[in-house]
């Protein structure tokens, strides 16, 4: 398997501020990659240095095998879907989505042609006279698409692509993302926030915070065996139970994380963990409730089942999980 | 909340202000037409009806002996207009105003170009204050001080000889058209002088346009292959249009107009504007002074017309 791109101990630095702190990661050919953290986690730089927006401080990025530091970005095989698409207003949709290869000298019927067939790859066929502002968001967002993709990419780059669109019509834009990825093979870099967007749409993800990865890997690994504390939290928001609470189950581990929807509201049966405290708070999620209760001072959510019945604020319950659920981590 | 109100509408305010933000908020209009009414008054009548009553006087013409107005319709003047001497003013006067906004263009394109992009913070004052400083300083002191400069014992030709550069200064000046005596009787000092006098007009538009760019079209247009020059060319300039063509609406027809300049630095050669101060000073010959505005006129209109022809205004 071709390395598509790879992070040699990259860091990027702005003034004191280390916005991507020594970053170490090989993406495959072919691959839907997710990079997942929240703002300011080093994300959106590590896309831009893939992109050749931003040159790495330290350490050293390949692409298909060749050096990309010094190399500007118009002369990668690597192209952008921008998170507020950046479509030149004062082009037709046709000669945005022709741009690319206007640039690089191919002749004026080839261009409107493949222009016209990229836009009907992303359902917009017939849009091409039309000007940016005439569409909405969500047809932008396909424009932008098509307009990347046109260059036939060796990698394309995602910035929260999906981030703009309302809930619907993103959940119906993963769904294109993905069949579109897998039918053109082509390696897709996909950076967002959202953590159900990454798990969904991703074969593997890095999750970030502060520079640095966190965690990389598929994304059943990361969402049930979160390596840290803020992957646990970030991730689906598990359960990170004390060493206080760890030790009284009996684990050796100084933390461990807790799926909301590992747990259950009832007395253990053979051979589960269980722990007893007091309902803090409740709130009805449609398919489940998301009920938190106080065990010794720290906090657990349990996601139960809407059929199920809710006791009340203050009422005392008893919490079950079975042990393999129970996931130990690293420190902090 | 501390203050609860008994009733859901608040009383009426008693103060006369308070009465009259009441009827301005339920009558829109009425304020609309109370703001923009004298204002537009004073354009209308006073400005637009002195330049139509100007324009009526071009379609008289002068008695030659009595050097009355003839108000007779008459195409007379606009035949003297076009006569060589004043064709040749004219030529003059829209040569120079081309070329002083080609190359005020020119220079003021990089100048925007770094205030847009890259100056921030106590840079970004700086620049506004070294764009505007020239605008604070008399316009005549401004001249004057070109004249010295350019003058055959200026600091120009100081600096020309201490460089050991004379010799160019010398072949420049023995140009033809171009040339004279020093710069500052040549078409070369006019020149040097419209440019910088005009030179903020050009700046500020030019600069308030690329800042309307954003930064991420720069790099889309990167991203998909467009080397720096294509970006320039494909984006970024076509962005940029609407500024230049108000810049240069500016320098071209402050230059169009001038006759300040030309007659203290220069040939002794007329522009439009010492014509038009001429006529209808010294020579009391009204209706040739208000044919010469028309031209500018014509010309200013002919040019936004192209331009709009042209996609200037596009992407405003």
């Amino acid at each position: 398997m071709t390395t598509a791109v790879l992070f040699d101990n990259v860091s990027r630095h702005f003034g004191a501020v280390r916005a991507v702190d020594r970053v170490n990661l090989s993406i495959t050919e072919g691959e839907f990659f997710a990079m997942l953290g929240p703002s300011g986690s080093g994300k959106t730089t590590c896309l831009r240095l893939m992109a050749g927006f931003e040159q790495p401080s330290a350490g050293h990025i390949e692409i298909f095998g060749e050096t990309a530091e010094g190399v500007p970005p118009y002369r990668r095989s690597v192209n952008t879907v921008f998170q507020d698409y950046a479509l030149f207003p004062h082009l037709s949709i046709l000669d945005n989505v022709a741009y690319g290869l206007m640039v690089k000298g191919i002749g004026r019927e080839e261009r409107r042609k493949a222009a016209g067939d990229a836009l009907a790859m992303v359902k917009l066929p017939g849009y091409g006279a039309r000007r940016p502002g005439q569409l909405s968001g969500g047809q932008r967002q396909r424009v932008a698409l098509a307009r990347a993709l046109v260059n036939k990419p060796k990698v394309l780059l995602l910035d929260e692509p999906l981030g703009a669109l309302d809930l619907k019509l993103r959940e119906q834009m993963q769904e294109e993302l993905k069949s579109l990825q897998k039918s053109l093979g082509i390696t897709f870099v996909f950076v967002t926030h959202d953590q159900g967007e990454a798990l969904s749409m991703a074969d593997r993800i890095a999750v970030f915070n502060e520079g640095r990865i966190q965690q990389l890997g598929r994304p059943e690994d990361v969402y049930n065996r979160p390596k840290t504390r803020f992957v646990a939290d970030f991730v689906g928001s598990s359960n990170v139970l004390s060493s206080k609470l760890c030790q009284k189950l009996g684990l050796t581990a100084s933390y461990a994380s807790l799926r909301p929807e590992a747990v259950a509201i009832a007395p253990a049966s053979d051979g589960a963990l269980s722990l007893s405290g007091t309902v803090a708070g409740r709130s009805f999620l449609g398919a489940t409730n998301r009920i938190v209760v106080d065990v010794e001072g720290s906090r657990i959510a349990v996601a139960s089942p809407a059929a199920q019945a809710v006791p009340e604020i203050g009422s005392p319950v008893t919490l079950s999980f079975a042990t393999r659920d129970l996931h130990p981590m690293e420190d902090a | 909340m501390t203050v609860v109100a008994e009733s859901l509408v608040l009383p009426e305010r008693r103060s006369t202000a308070g009465r009259l933000s009441d009827f301005f908020w339920r009558h829109p209009r009425v304020l609309l037409t109370v703001l923009l009414g004298p204002p537009l008054l004073w354009l209308g009548i006073v400005y637009l009806g002195s330049l139509f009553a100007l324009l009526l006087q071009s379609f008289f013409s002068i008695d030659e002996f009595s050097g009355l107005i003839n108000y007779e319709f008459t195409l007379a003047t606009y035949r003297q207009l076009l006569s060589e001497a004043n064709l040749d003013i004219i030529l003059r006067t829209v040569a120079m105003a081309a070329l002083v906004t080609l190359v005020s263009a020119f220079i003021a394109f990089p100048i925007a170009y770094y205030a847009a992009r890259y100056a921030r913070g106590k840079w970004k004052a700086l620049f506004y204050l070294a764009v505007m400083l020239p605008l604070w300083s008399s316009y005549l002191v401004k001249v004057y001080a070109w004249k010295l400069i350019l003058a055959k014992e200026g600091i120009l030709t100081w600096v020309f000889e201490k460089l050991n550069l004379i010799w160019l200064l010398d072949a420049w000046l023995a140009l033809p058209i171009v040339g004279g005596n020093s710069l500052s009787v040549s078409y070369t000092g006019t020149f040097i002088v419209f440019v910088y006098v005009w030179m903020p007009f050009m700046i500020l538009p030019v600069q308030a346009a690329l800042e309307r760019v954003p930064a991420n079209l720069i790099e889309a247009s990167s991203d998909l292959g467009g080397t720096p020059a294509q970006t320039f060319r494909h984006v970024l300039f076509p962005l940029a249009l609407p500024g230049i063509v108000a810049g240069s609406i500016f320098t071209f027809s402050l230059t169009l107009g001038d006759y300040i300049i030309p007659q203290i630095i220069g040939s002794s050669r007329l522009f439009i504007g010492q014509a038009v101060y001429a006529q209808q000073g010294t020579a009391g010959n009204i209706p040739l002074a208000a044919a010469f505005t028309v031209v500018p006129i014509v010309i200013m209109g002919a040019y936004l017309w192209m331009a709009k022809r042209m996609g200037a205004f596009d992407a405003l």
